[in-house]
């Protein structure tokens, strides 16, 4: 058997080109949902580029990796995230695929 | 000041290039607008463009435009944990003119398509997000942009802004997607030498394979994955309804993790480097999730009318064709001076009536059946995987006693008749 070895996302993150802009795109809506009715946080697990990260109390919404793919809009079952595109010329730069 | 053209098409993808392309050659006044820094920044996929559709629109493009290699083969792997059945066609027939498909990088060849629509005279503007459609009397009228000053008209625009389609979504043509209406890809570009990438999937120089994944290569949810060779990359990748990611815990990256360590994987990619990871959603709620197309002074083109065919993954293809009938009935609105929803219509018509809207409904239910019987990718594969390992395996027992041993293994005569019970199922989703 070779060697077994995992990529991080912070690995495969770093693999992108962002041109994040100063304001985030995407929004929490109401932070007591995702505190008090949101057990599951399941934001948190199929984001592809792990841009929500529950921190204790609230949710961190890291927007400047986003890959603009609009799974956490159709996903979250509190349709609690506002979801906008970056600014014109912002966010992510694919450059080969 | 407000700037008035014939047409603004949103979005520099297959879709919105191939209408604008269409507009421009017949000398209309069109707006091509692209939110990313390029066209192409922010479009993903596989990487399988379909000639013939491409052709329709730029004959012989194979002559100039960036293309990766000619597919030669294509094979579709049913694997397990330790294990593949494959099937496949290799024919040489595919490796000259006029080709069958292409595999691609979409940075380059969007950038270079959305060139030629430039060149036909379309005007193209980057980094510019449409925020909404105006919409005066019940019609849409032009867009507004995040520019400065940035309201535009038109008589027609287009929406070729993708699988999202907040456009026609705002203009309520359709509600929210469900997460089982979309899927989620992840892919990774791998770096790899020429010579190796030719020498590991058996192929000489400009010749191309692809290979589509099922089974356990989502961990038996609905989902499927590949692997196509490009001139020295490598694009793999895995996609499955966000519901079912939702519904298994699973993390989008690490289901790509687990593909590329995959035994029947792993000596494919041996050695490559990846130099870019990308996300993207994937319309697959089929024909019962398409919006309205047509309205007053706005069409609705591509992934924003989730014009996929998941089963066979087309998609480009059908945004093209989808791009060009949309130019068609601009072009008959402008010719009877009458862009109401009546007459654009006719894309509407000219689309189902195609092979777009055939295909669209016959895998009507496709998706939605195997999002329902997960049994297909969970039970059946592996139970095909056991029966070619018991079947190729000398141990000194006769075939027939082979034979009898697999068919035992199916389980009990309720298990046998469920079996039956999903083939005919299955074709009948499929038929």
């Amino acid at each position: 058997m070779s060697e077994k070895k995992c990529q991080s996302i912070e690995e495969k993150q770093y693999l992108v080109r962002f041109n994040a802009d100063t304001k985030s795109h995407l929004t929490v809506m109401d932070a007591d949902v995702c505190l008090n009715h949101c057990p599951d946080k399941i934001c948190t697990i199929f984001c592809p580029a792990e841009v929500y990260k529950w921190e204790e109390i609230r949710m961190h919404v890291g927007y400047e990796g986003c890959h603009e793919c609009g799974s956490c809009r159709i996903g979250c079952p509190h349709q609690n995230i506002k979801w906008e595109y970056p600014k014109g010329g912002h966010g992510i730069v694919f450059r080969l695929g | 000041m407000s700037e008035k053209f014939d047409v603004i098409v949103v979005g520099a993808g297959p879709a919105g290039i191939s209408c604008a392309y269409e507009l421009a050659k017949a000398g209309v006044n069109v707006l091509l607008i692209e939110r990313g820094e390029y066209p192409g920044s922010k479009n993903v996929m596989g990487g399988v463009l379909y000639r013939k559709m491409m052709e329709d629109v730029i004959p012989e493009f194979w002559k100039e435009a960036p293309l990766e290699r000619p597919i030669v083969e294509q094979r579709f792997m049913m694997m397990d944990k330790e294990s593949a059945v494959t099937v496949g066609y290799k024919g040489m027939e595919w490796g000259q003119e006029p080709y069958n498909n292409f595999t691609v990088l979409r940075a380059k060849f969007d950038q270079w398509f959305a060139g030629k629509a430039v060149e036909q005279g379309a005007l193209l503007v980057n980094e510019t997000v449409v925020l909404e459609c105006i919409v005066e009397n019940g019609k849409v009228v032009g867009v507004r942009t995040d520019r400065p000053d940035g309201d535009l008209y038109a008589d027609v625009v287009v929406l070729a802004d993708g699988v999202n389609s907040l456009l026609a979504k705002s203009l309520g043509f359709h509600k929210e997607f469900r997460p089982d209406e979309v899927a989620l890809a992840t892919m990774e570009i791998i770096k790899l030498d020429k010579k190796t990438i030719e020498d590991r999937f058996n192929l000489e120089e400009n010749q191309g394979t692809t290979i589509e994944l099922f089974g356990d290569a989502t961990k038996g949810i609905l989902g499927t994955g590949f692997l196509y060779t490009n001139k020295d990359t490598l694009s793999l990748g895995v996609g499955s309804l966000l519901s079912g990611l939702i519904k298994h815990k699973i993390k989008p990256y690490e289901l790509l993790e687990y593909v590329k360590n995959h035994p029947m994987i792993r000596p494919y990619i041996a050695g490559g480097e990846p130099v870019e990871y990308l996300a993207h959603m994937i319309p697959e709620g089929g024909y019962k999730s398409m919006p309205k197309v047509a309205g007053n002074g706005v069409l609705v083109v591509g992934d924003a009318a989730q014009l996929v065919n998941a089963i066979h993954r087309e998609g480009s293809n059908l945004a093209m064709k989808s791009g060009q009938f949309a130019a068609e009935a601009v072009l008959l609105a402008k010719e009877r001076d009458d862009y109401s929803e009546a007459t654009l219509n006719h894309y509407k018509t000219r689309l189902m009536s195609s092979f777009v809207g055939q295909d669209m409904k016959k895998y009507k239910d496709s998706t939605h059946h195997f999002d329902k019987f997960p049994q297909y990718f969970d039970k059946y594969i592996p139970m095909v995987n056991k029966a070619a390992s018991q079947m190729f395996t000398v141990d000194g027992s006769s075939k027939w006693e082979k034979q009898k041993k697999i068919w035992r293994d199916v389980g009990t005569a309720g298990e046998k008749f469920k079996l039956a019970r999903d083939a005919y199922r299955a074709w009948k989703v499929m038929k």
